[in-house]
């Protein structure tokens, strides 16, 4: 809770540094100095920085994310009916997100953990580098470069996967996830080198340990030394690894997004930015930080429960 | 359905002897199946409200497929009727009565009027209003119901343009007294009815059944514009065929779609062109003869060459472009002459000059590389060119019409009278060179006594007299006009006239196209 109220100052702070305003975006060529005071004093934007800090913490508090200078400005050139909240805003594009990480999640957890698992199992072999090669390199591209590689040999060359990955309400969902899948690929080439590299270590790191000294002594096959007893043991790192990268399956699809032209949060946030929409960049931020901080929270609880040790302190 | 209605003959009149000529039998279009665009230009804070519209994606969608104006510009650049059949002038080009059609319905089944016609034209003014027509309606100052169909419009002073004003993209007719609900759901008079609407994302319509432009018009069965901001996603999606048709084409890939044998692309040379205005009022452009150096000093063939890589035209530092009525295209091209230059600076008493332009990407795409290129070619005629890199942030507010030289864009204008109206008229609040001292007497004497004027052929004298005082005086250096550059697949068929108003045929495929 502190930690979102500190971060509420931080985003509130850096979006009001950004330059221009929404008066000036939206008007563009169009500004007159009339017309832009006009909009200002109509938003409330030609208050003090530390009044509309307290007007927006007030909302927030009572999980009013307030409404989006764009509907704010509709409105009031119609009279103020029929507004849209920025909640309303962004709930059908956080359910898109959220689904996009779902099915990321599905491919990329299993991926990463059974190459980590693999590759700590014929660690230093052939098979053991290039998984190392490959989801390193995936990871030391930037993504836009990946899903442009992705598109030109899925879509263009092989068209087998959409590059237009316009998903809608009532979209059938085996539409929905086959329109979402380059996407969910590029992200999955993106998150995977970092849990796989963290399973391999982990369980490599426990190797030494002399309760697996004794199991292979015990004659166990090395599948299930490592299965059995190092991986159980090696959960906690891991489940904080994963948690880290689920919450940059929410926050960090921004380019991927506008890459695939996927109606989900980051591309919202984009639009947003673009516009100095400030209602709904600061709402996507403080959900950003929310998820980082609801995930970090869910992976420490989880790492307690998958240690016994910790389970009953003495 | 296969025949030809008056209005495809008259719009293929013009090509038909071309058509003959090359043997391609004059076809009739195909109804039914979906078009499906991919439009960059669109924003989350996009509505159904037109006078807000600024950008492609809501024009094609409002005024070029759900809603109608009063007048509509043909892909030929003449005038018709849209929502008025027909309309005449006073002698003085101060009243003007328009005929409205019988029969029309709103989407939601109410009958069109007289009413929604004097309702949909107030709602731009008043001073609350924000609304980009705002100076053209207020220009009227009376507006009678004669009859249900019929309204008569009394202008403050004479416009002989006037109906072309009414084809503008922000003044569409909603239902009276429904206005709010319409501007909510998107209910119009169009071709197309909205099915989905998700602003910044997608917009869905289908062919509203029974639409009194009949089988003549909106071939598509149903039409879907996506939201592509993005110019490699716009790509990507027309090449693996999500899309049919996409505006915008980033020059640099161009190759990469003319390979593609099943698109084809559009090219069309309008009236957007990328202006440098100097403030005529602020030493050194208050000298006629700085101008003039300056209008030599500049490469304009180069800089259509480099920087739209040969995707437009030279300019003739006038405003009025190929898709204008009176256009000049006679009058001797600027060209490129470091002699002159210097010949005319010296006519200023200088032997050097020594000037700052300030630009930014935000006035047009490559804008400071132009700079760059006219501080190059002006060198050679003694004049020093300082190019100062402008935040794109706040560019139309701090530096367009506030420093003394910067880059600039316009769309242009439909009409010369309205161009001029909106940028070189005494008083005009985007008059960005200050055009109004004594070097204009003559230009604003012409602009307010053509406008009045109902003879064409003394309004073509008029205006080609403006265009000259322009490109021999004016303080805006007009270097180029910037084609439409937009893709289509061959699944889709395009009459060979392309508006050139306008991208995407005017922002009316839905209308004008249909499935080969």
């Amino acid at each position: 809770m502190v930690t979102l109220f500190v971060v509420s100052i931080v985003i509130f702070v850096a979006v009001n540094l950004l330059p221009g305003d929404f008066a000036e975006a939206i008007l563009g060529q169009g500004a007159t100095p009339e017309s832009v005071a006009k909009i200002r004093e109509d938003l409330g934007l030609d208050q003090g920085m530390i009044v509309r800090y307290f007007q927006w913490f007030g909302g927030m508090v009572t999980l009013d994310l307030g409404t989006s200078f764009a509907q704010l400005n509709f409105a009031n050139s119609l009279g103020g009916a029929g507004t849209v909240t920025v909640a309303d805003q962004i709930a059908p594009r956080l359910a898109n997100t959220m689904f996009l990480a779902t099915v990321t999640a599905c491919i990329a957890v299993p991926l990463a953990v059974t190459l980590g698992i693999l590759a700590a199992l014929y660690r230093n072999t052939a098979f053991d580098r290039a998984a190392n090669i490959f989801t390193l390199s995936s990871i030391s591209s930037p993504e836009f470069f990946m899903a442009y590689v992705l598109i030109l040999f899925l879509a263009v060359l092989n068209p087998i996967f959409p590059s237009l990955s316009n998903i809608f309400d009532g979209m059938p969902f085996s539409e929905r996830l086959e329109k979402s899948m380059l996407p969910a690929l590029t992200l999955t080439l993106v998150v995977t080198a970092h849990m796989m590299r963290m399973t391999r270590a982990a369980i490599i790191n426990l190797l030494a340990s002399p309760y697996i000294e004794m199991a292979r002594l015990k004659g166990l096959s090395p599948m299930r030394v490592i299965v059995k007893h190092a991986l159980p043991n090696a959960l906690a790192p891991i489940i904080n690894v994963i948690a880290l990268n689920l919450a940059y399956l929410i926050t960090g699809v921004v380019v991927v997004e506008v890459v695939f032209v996927y109606p989900g949060i980051g591309q919202l946030f984009v639009d947003s930015v673009k516009i100095r929409d400030i209602p709904v960049v600061q709402a996507c931020c403080l959900i950003f930080a929310a998820a980082y901080i609801l995930l970090n929270l869910t992976a420490d609880i989880l790492s307690i429960l998958s240690n016994p040790r910790l389970r009953h302190p003495k | 359905m296969y025949g030809i209605s008056r209005r495809g003959l008259l719009q293929t009149g013009a090509a038909a002897g071309v058509l003959a000529a090359t043997g391609l039998p004059l076809r009739a279009q195909t109804a039914g199946g979906k078009l499906t665009a991919g439009l960059g230009g669109a924003n989350t804070s996009d509505s159904w409200d037109a006078r807000t519209h600024s950008d492609i994606f809501m024009i094609a969608s409002c005024h070029g497929a759900v809603f109608d104006c009063l007048t509509e510009v043909a892909a030929d650049g003449s005038l018709v009727g849209e929502l008025a059949e027909s309309w005449e002038a006073s002698a003085d080009a101060k009243t003007w009565t328009f005929n409205l059609r019988q029969g029309v319905t709103f989407h939601n089944g109410k009958s069109f009027g007289a009413d929604d016609v004097i309702e949909s034209l107030q709602m731009h003014v008043g001073e609350e209003s924000k609304s980009a027509a705002k100076p053209i309606v207020e220009a009227i100052s009376e507006m009678n119901k004669l009859s249900d169909y019929q309204v008569e419009f009394v202008l403050a002073a004479g416009n002989a343009d006037f109906p072309y004003l009414m084809s503008d993209y922000h003044i569409v007719m909603y239902p009276a007294g429904q206005i709010e609900e319409a501007i909510a759901q998107g209910i119009g008079t169009g071709l197309y009815k909205v099915e989905s609407f998700d602003p910044g994302v997608r917009m869905t319509a289908s062919r509203y059944e029974g639409h009194y432009k009949g089988d003549g018009a909106g071939f598509f069965s149903e039409i879907e514009y996506i939201a592509i901001n993005d110019n490699t996603a716009r790509m990507n999606a027309l090449m693996t065929g999500q899309v049919d048709t996409i505006n915008r084409i980033d020059f640099k890939t161009e190759s990469l779609l003319k390979a593609n044998p099943a698109l084809r692309i559009q090219e069309v040379t309008g009236n957007q062109h990328y202006s440098m205005p100097m403030l005529t009022d602020v030493s050194p452009f208050n000298d006629v003869n700085v101008r003039k150096a300056l209008k030599y000093g500049i490469n304009r063939q180069e800089l259509v060459d480099k920087i739209l890589l040969g995707h437009g035209a030279v300019g003739n530092d006038t405003p009025i472009g190929p898709a204008n009525q009176y256009y000049h295209s006679e009058m001797e091209q600027l060209e490129y002459d470091p002699d002159q230059a210097k010949f005319y600076l010296q006519q200023a008493g200088l032997d050097s000059l020594d000037i700052d332009f300030s630009a930014s990407n935000a006035a047009f795409e490559g804008a400071v590389d132009a700079g760059q290129l006219f501080q190059a070619s002006a060198a050679a005629g003694g004049i020093n060119i300082n190019v100062i890199q402008e935040p794109a942030d706040g560019y139309w507010s701090n530096v367009w019409a506030n420093k003394p030289f910067c880059a600039c864009y316009w769309s242009g204008r439909a009409t010369e009278d309205w161009m001029f109206a909106t940028a070189y008229e005494e008083g005009v609040p985007w008059n960005d060179s200050q055009w109004d001292s004594d070097d204009s007497a003559r230009f604003q004497e012409l602009l307010l006594s053509a406008r009045a004027e109902l003879d064409s052929d003394k309004r073509r004298e008029q205006y080609f007299e403006m265009q000259q005082i322009l490109r021999d005086e004016g303080g805006v250096l007009i270097p180029m006009f910037a084609n439409y550059v937009q893709a289509v697949n061959n699944r889709i068929y395009s009459p060979d006239t392309v508006g050139n108003l306008w991208q995407m045929d005017n922002a009316r495929m839905a209308e004008r196209w249909s499935v080969a």
